[in-house]
């Protein structure tokens, strides 16, 4: 057993408890702990992404106890790549926050440290219950960094986000009260290995734990209809905070990929693909709304948050096709939509923050303090979003739609993936041609009609150095992405496979060589 | 029994389910607590109803009841009591900063309405702000 497997959860756990008890008065000292401890999380990630890259499965047994008994987590490709995401991501944050947000309230480096924590160990665990503690863990850090900042409207939003989420907590807890009286299990290996033997009396029960589970996920993934707290949410967040977010959302597609394309998958006898006939109708509608929501809002933050919901349409269409190629496409926009919403949210921070009193209204305001870079930047981040050559989610949308010719959804989903991509493309020209061409013709009639913007700068303000670096980072992270598709792409497909091998997988968890020796 | 269980979970299941869709903070916060009761009891259930059995290993008893589904409703309880606590803060903080316990975003939108109308006019945003002060 390789003990660094827990690391990413480890890491982050103590990062946080020390920043709490040790530094809470210290600012400086928080930056550069919580930056540290980040960035050796980074190093972690790249380190099991390398290790999981031969194609092994690793299960690590925490406290020793044998297999089905204690809890396990599991390192295979898939999670070694949300973890190493995850690490990228929060690195990025992190530098962003530090930036000036993470003054704007007390604890941010803390909850963003649980927060990381929460997230690893949903990516890591093996287990389906010990999945649910690791979705409370990642969701109370992130209602405390929705919070993040106060006001009144943020509030507001924070009520919904928490019942929302506390009633998908409870539906979690139904789904897995189900799978426990069917299967007997909670491991995830284990629910792999004796789905397809329940009782033909229990089939109907564990498929309704299956698909309340997927009806879990679908709320964390903001799958239409259970899309609605996510604008809401992440439009009235601190940016560093729905930056992180934009992971938070694949924690849902991750779980599905996990739960339905490998447990409940190819091997679960009768109640193989359960979730399969709700995804792609679901995701196309999600499209859909999504791009609406682009072209209808009137702020900027809503509108990144809007083409977040339009992303996570695209995303679970290729991965409702539930095929090598399908899930292949399906990682390769995750990480891809992950990158191109965090950045947009951090450009859209930078707009609000130079546009002072305006905030982040889409009307016609006094010019955006010069500027070449901000508008350029913006740019760039919007067509890598909407998924125009040559950025990287112009390859994404190739892999989805090439993987969609052989599904019997296909005419609908190139209809409609190609039709939101174009208002997805108008929104954010408006929105972009709004913000900073228009910029001059303030006063007289053309003033548009808005809502009033959230106010969290008076004056206008630049951003800092770290800021505009963290935006660097993310774009060339994009960018190494279209660089290195093929490499890639050829990484994803073998993940791919190895997540429709369920036996492979309790083969491995259940590898006799693993068992703790307990003669000593 | 197991009727007895089973319209007890389901009693508390639609309860919570009503009180979720009232529009105000109080009463969802209850229909919270009741969903989390039910499904603790739910979870309870689940290893099934036994009399009189006992969960840990002691030498002179036959019938053991399962002890998994005890030690997740633990889990549960804790998890639940934790996230009722924070949201009975938040919808406190939410009352007191915007003096209203609805649930909707209504409130935003009246308190800063006289600011959209003044820009609607095609004011600057100062004289906006200076005719809503009535100077």
């Amino acid at each position: 057993m390789n003990h660094l497997i827990i690391a990413p959860i480890l890491l982050p756990a103590f990062t946080a408890a020390f920043i709490v008890l040790a530094l809470r008065d210290d600012l400086r000292l928080q930056r550069i702990v919580s930056g540290v401890a980040t960035a050796a999380l980074l190093a972690l990630g790249i380190y099991l992404y390398a290790l999981a890259a031969d194609g092994e499965t690793r299960p690590y047994l925490l406290g020793n106890w044998p297999v089905p008994f204690g809890i396990i987590l599991v390192l295979d490709r898939l999670s070694a790549l949300m973890v190493l995401l995850t690490g990228i991501l929060g690195l990025v944050v992190v530098a962003y926050a530090s930036g000036g947000w993470d003054e704007k309230g007390r604890h941010f480096h803390a909850l963003f440290q649980f927060q990381l924590m929460g997230i690893m160990g949903a990516f890591l665990t093996g287990d389906a219950f010990n999945l649910f503690v690791f979705f409370e863990v990642m969701l109370i850090a992130s209602y405390g960094l929705m919070l993040h900042g106060g006001g009144p409207a943020r509030l507001k939003a924070g009520f919904h986000y928490v019942t929302i989420n506390l009633i998908g907590s409870t539906l979690f807890l139904f789904a897995i009260g189900l799978i426990y009286a069917t299967t007997g299990t909670l491991n995830m290996a284990d629910i792999a290995r004796r789905s397809a033997e329940v009782a033909a009396g229990d089939v109907a029960l564990l498929r309704v734990g299956a698909l309340l589970l997927f009806l879990v996920f679908a709320l964390k993934s903001s799958l239409a209809p259970l899309h609605w707290w996510l604008p809401t949410t992440y439009g009235a967040a601190s940016a560093p905070a729905a930056a992180i977010f934009a992971i938070m959302t694949k924690v849902g597609a991750y779980s599905i990929i996990r739960m339905h394309a490998m447990v409940f998958g190819p091997e679960a006898g009768e109640i193989a693909w359960t979730a399969a006939p709700w995804i792609i109708p679901a995701a196309l509608v999600t499209l859909l709304v999504g791009a609406l929501g682009v072209l209808a809002t009137r702020r900027l933050v809503d509108l990144v948050a809007f083409s977040v919901v339009w992303s996570m349409g695209s995303l679970l269409v290729a991965l409702g096709l539930f095929d090598v190629e399908g899930l292949t496409a399906a990682l390769y926009y995750a990480v891809h939509s992950t990158v191109a919403a965090a950045v947009l949210f951090l450009i859209a921070d930078m707009v609000t923050r130079r546009r002072g009193a305006s905030g982040d209204a889409l009307r016609t305001a006094p010019p955006v303090g010069n500027d070449a870079l901000l508008s350029g930047l913006f740019f760039v981040a919007a067509i890598a979003m909407a998924g125009l050559p040559p950025f990287s989610g112009f390859i994404g949308k190739l892999l989805i739609l090439d993987a969609a010719r052989a599904s019997a959804y296909g005419p609908w989903i190139w209809a409609l993936v190609l039709v939101t991509s174009l208002v997805v493309i108008i929104g954010f020209a408006r929105a972009g041609s709004t913000l900073f061409w228009k910029a001059q013709a303030v006063g007289g009639g053309l003033v548009a009609a808005a809502p009033p913007p959230e106010r969290e700068f008076d004056t206008p303000r630049k951003e800092t150095g770290a800021m505009r670096l963290s935006v660097y980072a993310l774009l060339a992270f994009a960018a190494l992405l279209v660089v290195f598709a093929g490499p890639a792409t050829e990484a994803f497909e073998a993940t791919a496979r190895q997540i429709l091998d369920p036996a492979g997988y309790v083969a491995a968890v259940f590898d006799p060589a693993i068992v703790p020796d307990w003669s000593r | 029994m197991e009727l007895l269980v089973a319209t007890g979970i389901g009693a508390l299941t639609a309860a919570g389910v009503y009180l979720l869709f009232r529009a105000q903070t109080f009463p969802v916060i209850i229909g919270l607590a009741f969903l989390s009761y039910a499904v603790n009891v739910f979870l309870f259930a689940m290893g099934r109803l036994a009399i009189d059995a006992p969960p840990i290993y002691s030498p002179d008893v036959k019938v053991y009841t399962d002890p998994l589904p005890q030690a997740l409703v633990l889990t549960a309880i804790v998890i639940s009591f934790g996230m009722t606590a924070l949201i009975v803060v938040l919808a406190l903080r939410g009352f007191l900063e915007s003096g209203d316990d609805g649930v909707g975003a209504r409130e935003r939108a009246d308190s800063e309405s006289g600011r959209t109308t003044a820009t609607d006019t095609g004011l600057e945003p100062g004289a906006a702000a200076a005719s809503e002060r009535g100077v």
